[in-house]
């Protein structure tokens, strides 16, 4: 299963993180946690292996804290469905440095290809704008994907959302580090923040 | 058993100010939130302090995460929420184990001395077990003067210990709430 009419997965977040600088980026439960992995390892990215749902919630906690830093929150549509209420509550708090971006292949692909919401009814682009997210858009080619990945270390014009339809097709899982309390030491000490 | 008064102004309520002075001293940024009209008073006061951030949440699972987030970025942060939105928060609740991270929640209590609403019994009469079985220790308040070192307590084991904590604020302290035509 694949098209030659969407882009490729791999290459959508390698070029959004290709010149991350300083940036957090956080990979929502699934293929985007293995994508940032493939695009290399980092100790400013936080890999989610659960807690569907709260990949957003997490990056908007990090977004508040660490307001001149970039994060962005590479996640899919069935997880970012999942948390659809966060998006109402980035809205509310409009973090200037927060960018969403949603791969959505239309499937629920870790369990079998099922198919989600967005391929049929639901518009994530236009559930953002609706919460208060002006900054939304679809993202069609990968020179749109360049010219973001640089939009997105302005910090003074978040919080923005872009969904990506991409090639559903399930690549090799590209396993990043899975152990949570070493993954957020990482970060934090990355921050200048010793443990307790 | 004494009326939960609607609005802050009306009955104002010394215990709540206990936990904003405990939550300030414990240097706490970020303080998500579902309303619950026993935490109106303490909400207001942390809409008020320059040095926090109010979130308000759709849901209270969000909280949870958003805490996890707030750490990760070097911040503190306390979740308010009432007993029926623990029920929200279980799969979420993972990552107080899997980050171990200092989550402290503060939970006003339904469903307990005298309620008049029987939907909020379930999750009332499971509130504490949920947290335990979630690996969170579970403190309570019942009384207006044990407030401060209850909330003193887990803030305390929370923050230092990365102990995750929630604080079972009583229906009796808070007051049952009345329903009038």
């Amino acid at each position: 299963m694949s098209s030659t009419n969407l882009l490729q997965r791999r290459s959508v977040v390698a070029a959004l993180l290709k010149d991350r600088k300083d940036t957090i980026a956080v990979g929502g439960l699934g293929a985007s946690t293995y994508d940032i992995a493939a695009a290399g390892d980092h100790d400013r990215n936080l890999y989610l292996w659960g807690a569907m749902g709260g990949a957003v919630m997490i990056g908007l906690g990090i977004a508040l804290a660490q307001p001149t830093l970039p994060v962005v929150v590479i996640t899919g549509d069935g997880e970012m469905l999942m948390g659809m209420g966060s998006l109402a509550t980035v809205g509310l708090q409009k973090p200037k440095n927060l960018t969403i971006v949603v791969l959505d292949n239309e499937v629920y692909g870790e369990t079998g290809g099922q198919a989600s919401h967005t391929a049929a009814t639901a518009d994530l682009v236009g559930i953002a704008r609706c919460c208060g997210i002006t900054e939304a858009r679809n993202l069609t080619t990968m020179a749109e994907i360049e010219a973001f990945a640089s939009l997105m270390h302005d910090i003074t014009s978040g919080p923005r959302f872009a969904s990506v339809k991409i090639d559903p097709a399930n690549l090799e899982r590209v396993l990043s580090n899975r152990d949570g309390a070493f993954i957020i030491s990482r970060i934090r000490g990355a921050l200048g923040y010793q443990p307790i | 058993m004494h009326a939960r008064a609607d609005t802050p102004a009306e009955n104002a309520q010394t215990w709540p100010e206990d936990i904003f002075g405990v939550l300030q001293r414990f240097d706490v940024r970020q303080v998500p939130y579902v309303p619950d009209a026993g935490h109106s008073q303490l909400i207001e006061r942390v809409l008020g302090a320059p040095s926090m951030r109010a979130v308000p949440l759709t849901t209270e699972e969000e909280g949870v995460a958003l805490l996890a987030g707030a750490w990760a970025g070097g911040q503190r942060g306390v979740l308010l929420m009432q007993s029926s939105g623990v029920g929200n928060c279980v799969n979420m609740l993972s990552l107080t184990q899997i980050f171990r991270f200092p989550f402290l929640t503060l939970v006003t209590m339904r469903g307990e001395w005298g309620e008049f609403n029987p939907w909020q019994v379930p999750m009332g009469s499971s509130t504490a077990g949920v947290f335990e079985l979630s690996g969170i220790k579970v403190l309570r308040a019942f009384s207006p003067d044990e407030v401060r070192e209850v909330v003193e307590a887990a803030a305390g084991q929370a923050y230092n210990a990365c102990t995750p904590t929630a604080v079972l604020l009583a229906q009796r302290l808070i007051g049952a709430k009345v329903f009038t035509k």
